[in-house]
């Protein structure tokens, strides 16, 4: 266990290497000089270049790149804003606000809409599909199956508004989707977060329903769940402890993708319901050529994909002891 | 999953059906061969839920490549903003004068607030560009996964190391953070930083982005594929009788990979058409005067609490796209591969 762990964590920093290199060399693929934006209309060359050495953008772009690296790792010197420590992502071009710090702020709202959403569609997607797997070919069944397929084929942000109109403006049973820290109120947080998990469950209930219920009428059909019944175990516990164990594997593992996705930032949820996340960071960084604070969010969004892919291998070989972590 | 054998499957089928025909005179009918896609078809052909499905994707596809025609025995066009010609129709507010939006048999999805187009032939064209573009998108996306997974699949060594650690990073990618990021840099590939972007390179630079980050799942499939089938006897033969690398890639090995090819290509299309118009929606994608599934969506998000009318028609339409696509997706995985369970 503890060699896979190791050898997993070094592949999953060669792959965040690689892809802030990619990210690096995408951003300057594009001729365009963030200088050029802090300095206004009344530029001249020395003002310029004098942005460009408070930036740390004064090198060529792979001697900027290590320092970058640099930064992240044992810290690194600005001309700007002076030392900065490890882990040092840089400073915003857009306002000049370090990014670990924006990210920091951000990452609460991200994690609890990931989180809770996560939670309502783990539960209602695999009880719905328990449920169904239960019930084979009767009425809840059909049910549970066509109301999944209705909610797989429907769009956030097409839902997200319908949702809005009619509970928050309409019938004014939920509120304005918002954004409060838990600490300060956990009552305005829960209202405010509500709707966006309720929403962000319909769609995904629909996958882990499905899902749920083909692992186990395919399990329940097995030799050894039969076996199981035929030594006179109950049915409760053949379902839960044999047949479920065994039709786990699959959802871990789509379970953790989408974890994954969610952290790294839901972006269409955020922008559809206006909260401020990580998502929302992203797309102003994109439209703000702000490469420091586009490359921490793209760190933390493919670091939670890889992080929760470990995770779920790790999980798997706990469910299922045939599958050795080499 | 094997490979469908038509020897097996094949006679079992006609004995079948031939059974149930013959009547007591009949002489048994000599039984005559099906290949695997006839055999498919039929399976297809019995399952209503597929069947009318597929009517329903078929019209989408008819009235997007139709939507000029329409557009002109309708007599109206997506660009005429005809509020401006005539005031009336809409209120002090910008918004339609008329209930539901200003549905009226001459507007027959009603008006566009604000700015007053037409929204029938707006989605009409709305549909038409993004299923052009999804389509592409699928295309390319399919042909490059294909060709890529199968040659990795079937050089092995060091090109599929290469491949394989490949497809790891592409999959590890925030797939929507990078078609946010990577669309700016496509554009810079064609045009100046200030020079506008011409409409066609906004739907050129969506196919390319959405297939050089889709291509790898499909790839990753197929190599998988491909690893299975090259130990086997059929493409041995084909090596001793000297056939070149490309020819037992693409004659010998492709024909047996349809299956896998065709069940995401199903799946892969729906999932293009919600994307593309959720980097729309977001704003990266096509933009407003070009008509668009999410520019539509966008538009009547800022103003859903007045008018969700407008949102409704767009809305509803990519539903029922997505949702008959998927159905359809799963008639056709059960007819091609009907051993598997959903």
């Amino acid at each position: 266990m503890f060699r896979f762990l190791v050898r997993r964590v070094i592949g999953a920093m060669v792959i965040l290497l690689i892809i802030s290199a990619i990210t690096f060399w995408l951003f300057y693929a594009v001729p365009r000089d963030p200088a050029m934006m802090s300095c206004g209309k009344n530029c001249t060359p020395e003002n310029l270049a004098q942005i460009r050495k408070n930036l740390g953008i004064d090198h060529s772009i792979p001697v900027q790149y290590w320092y970058w690296l640099k930064g992240v790792f044992v810290g690194r010197d600005y001309a700007g804003y002076g030392y900065c420590d490890a882990p040092c992502f840089g400073y915003s071009f857009a306002n000049n606000v370090p990014v670990f710090d924006t990210i920091m702020d951000r990452l609460p709202t991200t994690l609890s809409l990931a989180f809770g959403a996560a939670a309502v569609f783990l539960v209602l997607g695999v009880g719905a599909g328990m449920l169904a797997a239960l019930k084979q070919g009767k009425f809840l069944d059909k049910f549970a199956s066509s109301a999944s397929l209705l909610g797989s084929s429907l769009q956030i942000y097409f839902v997200g508004y319908i949702a809005m109109y009619y509970f928050v403006a309409q019938l004014g049973w939920l509120d304005q989707p918002s954004w409060t820290p838990f600490s300060d109120d956990p009552v305005a947080w829960f209202s405010g977060l509500l709707l966006p998990w309720l929403v962000l469950a319909i769609i995904f209930t629909a996958n882990y329903t499905r899902m749920t219920r083909s692992q186990l009428v395919e399990q329940l059909s097995e030799d050894y769940v039969r076996t199981a019944r035929a030594k006179g175990l109950s049915r409760s516990n053949v379902f839960f402890r044999f047949a479920w164990r065994g039709a786990m594997g699959p959802i871990v593992t789509v379970f953790g993708i989408d974890l994954g996705t969610l952290i790294g930032g839901a972006i269409i949820t955020e922008q559809t319901f206006s909260l401020p996340g990580i998502g929302r960071l992203a797309v102003k960084s994109v439209d703000q050529s702000d490469l420091p604070m586009l490359l921490g969010v793209t760190l933390l969004a493919a670091g939670a994909i890889v992080f929760f892919n470990i995770i779920v291998d790790a999980v798997y070989a706990l469910i299922d002891p045939r599958i050795r972590l080499a | 999953m094997t490979p469908p054998t038509p020897s097996a499957a094949a006679p079992l089928e006609v004995t079948d059906e031939s059974a149930e025909k013959s009547t007591p005179s009949d002489v048994p009918k000599v039984s005559e061969g099906r290949s695997p896609g006839r055999l498919a078809w039929n399976r297809f052909k019995r399952d209503r839920t597929g069947v009318m499905s597929a009517c329903i994707v078929g019209f989408f596809f008819v009235i997007a490549v139709a939507a000029p025609l329409i557009a002109k025995l309708y007599g109206k066009d997506p660009y005429t903003t005809y509020a401006s010609e005539r005031p009336e129709l809409l209120n002090p507010f910008a918004y339609p004068s008329g209930p539901n939006g200003g549905m009226s048999s001459e507007f027959w999805f009603g008006i566009e607030p604000q700015l007053g187009r037409d929204v029938f032939t707006f989605l009409l064209y709305a549909i038409r560009n993004s299923l052009g573009i999804a389509l592409a998108a699928t295309v390319l996306t399919v042909v490059l996964g294909v060709v890529i997974g199968t040659t990795a699949g079937y050089l092995g060594g060091k090109t599929d190391y290469l491949v394989g650690r490949v497809i790891d990073i592409l999959l590890s990618f925030p797939s929507t953070l990078f078609f946010i990021a990577f669309m700016p840099v496509v554009f810079g590939l064609f045009v100046a930083p200030d020079e506008e972007i011409p409409t066609w390179l906004r739907a050129t630079a969506l196919i390319i982005v959405l297939a050089a980050f889709g291509w790898a799942s499909i790839a990753r499939l197929l190599r998988g594929q491909v690893l299975g089938l090259r130990e086997r006897e059929f493409v041995e033969a084909a090596k001793v009788t000297g056939a070149s690398p490309g020819r037992i890639v693409f004659k010998e090995l492709l024909p047996n990979l349809w299956t896998p090819i065709i069940i995401q290509t199903t799946l892969m299309l729906p999932a293009y058409v919600t994307a593309e118009a959720g980097l729309a929606f977001l704003g990266v994608g096509m933009i407003d005067p070009t008509p668009d599934w999410g520019v539509m969506i966008a538009r009547g998000a800022s103003f859903y609490t007045e008018d969700l009318t407008f949102m409704l028609f767009p809305g509803l339409a990519m539903v029922i796209f997505v949702l008959a696509f998927n159905l359809l997706g799963d008639s056709v995985r059960d007819a091609l591969d009907p051993k598997s369970k959903r």
